[in-house]
């Protein structure tokens, strides 16, 4: 097996990631898209330990799972913050830092 | 080198595991589909329930690259415990039921040839640099828990400071999240 099937299938990924960041407005929804970054590197971790024939890449995914959990949670909290001040999560209307 | 041409190289070569590919090449389009849902439809709930479908699949594309421990972390993690959050806050910000309008931004298209011009770079890169290398055949007989011991003893020997690094940061973002989603 390839080892550039693995990388294409996290690049692809990747990049959907990327566009749901740039494209979506609800808060949640923009977590859920970063979720799809992390686990496209997660993969790609996954498939260099496969290729150098070396553990380090599984743990390196394990300690991008335990940093994912704790991103979601915070980010999570934030979001409901926001939600609990200004009843949206419309990242376009949060815009007190423009001058 | 393109594309096609790693598609006649892996046919051509004489001990490709074709079952694998297989197994892959399903479990790629569907995670592909279900991600593309994810980022394009108009129902929060159903994009949580697509996402739980792109984590699966990467749980089943870790099996297929011998990662089991991996593979049953981003389980238990992910669609256990990162689904349930992602639910509540679905719930707690009251979105509404069935379809909904202005989930997008208005300049929303932008994202599309960012996203494509992204994937070309990526594909390029990752083909010139990566091309010609194969993965080491999965063990798929013996014994199978080597790969766990190994995490294991990585973990807690040559790991143990980024490991206690990680649970300070768990603690604190819990702490954290009650801070901040605390009522008063």
């Amino acid at each position: 097996m390839l080892a550039a099937n693995f990388l294409l299938l996290a690049a692809v990924l990747f990049c959907i990631g990327v566009f749901g960041v740039i494209a979506r407005r609800n808060a949640v929804m923009v977590l859920m898209s970063i979720e799809l970054v992390l686990n496209s590197v997660n993969l790609n971790l996954i498939a260099f330990a496969l290729m150098n024939d070396d553990v380090d890449g599984q743990v390196f995914a394990l300690f991008v799972i335990g940093i994912a959990a704790a991103e979601v949670g915070v980010g999570l909290a934030m979001v409901l913050l926001i939600y609990r001040n200004r009843r949206s999560i419309s990242l376009d209307e949060l815009s007190e830092l423009k001058g | 080198m393109t594309a096609f041409s790693l598609l006649a190289q892996s046919v051509s070569d004489g001990n490709v595991n074709v079952a694998q590919n297989i197994g892959f090449g399903l479990i790629a389009a569907v995670m592909i589909f279900a991600a593309l849902c994810v980022v394009t439809t108009k129902n929060v709930v159903h994009a949580a329930l697509w996402l739980v479908i792109v984590l699966g699949g990467v749980a089943a594309q870790y099996i297929l690259a011998a990662a089991e421990f991996v593979a049953v972390s981003q389980v238990m993690v992910y669609i256990g415990a990162v689904m349930v959050l992602f639910l509540f806050g679905i719930m707690l910000t009251r979105a509404q039921i069935g379809a909904e309008d202005g989930l997008n931004n208005t300049g929303w298209q932008i994202g599309i040839p960012v996203a494509v011009v992204l994937f070309g770079l990526l594909a390029f890169v990752v083909l010139d640099a990566f091309g010609d290398d194969t993965l080491a055949e999965a063990p798929l007989t013996g014994d199978n828990n080597e790969a766990t011991v190994d995490i294991a003893d990585r973990v807690l020997f040559q790991y143990l400071a980024p490991f206690f690094g990680m649970t300070f940061v768990l603690l604190a973002a819990a702490i954290g999240a009650i801070v901040l989603a605390r009522k008063d």
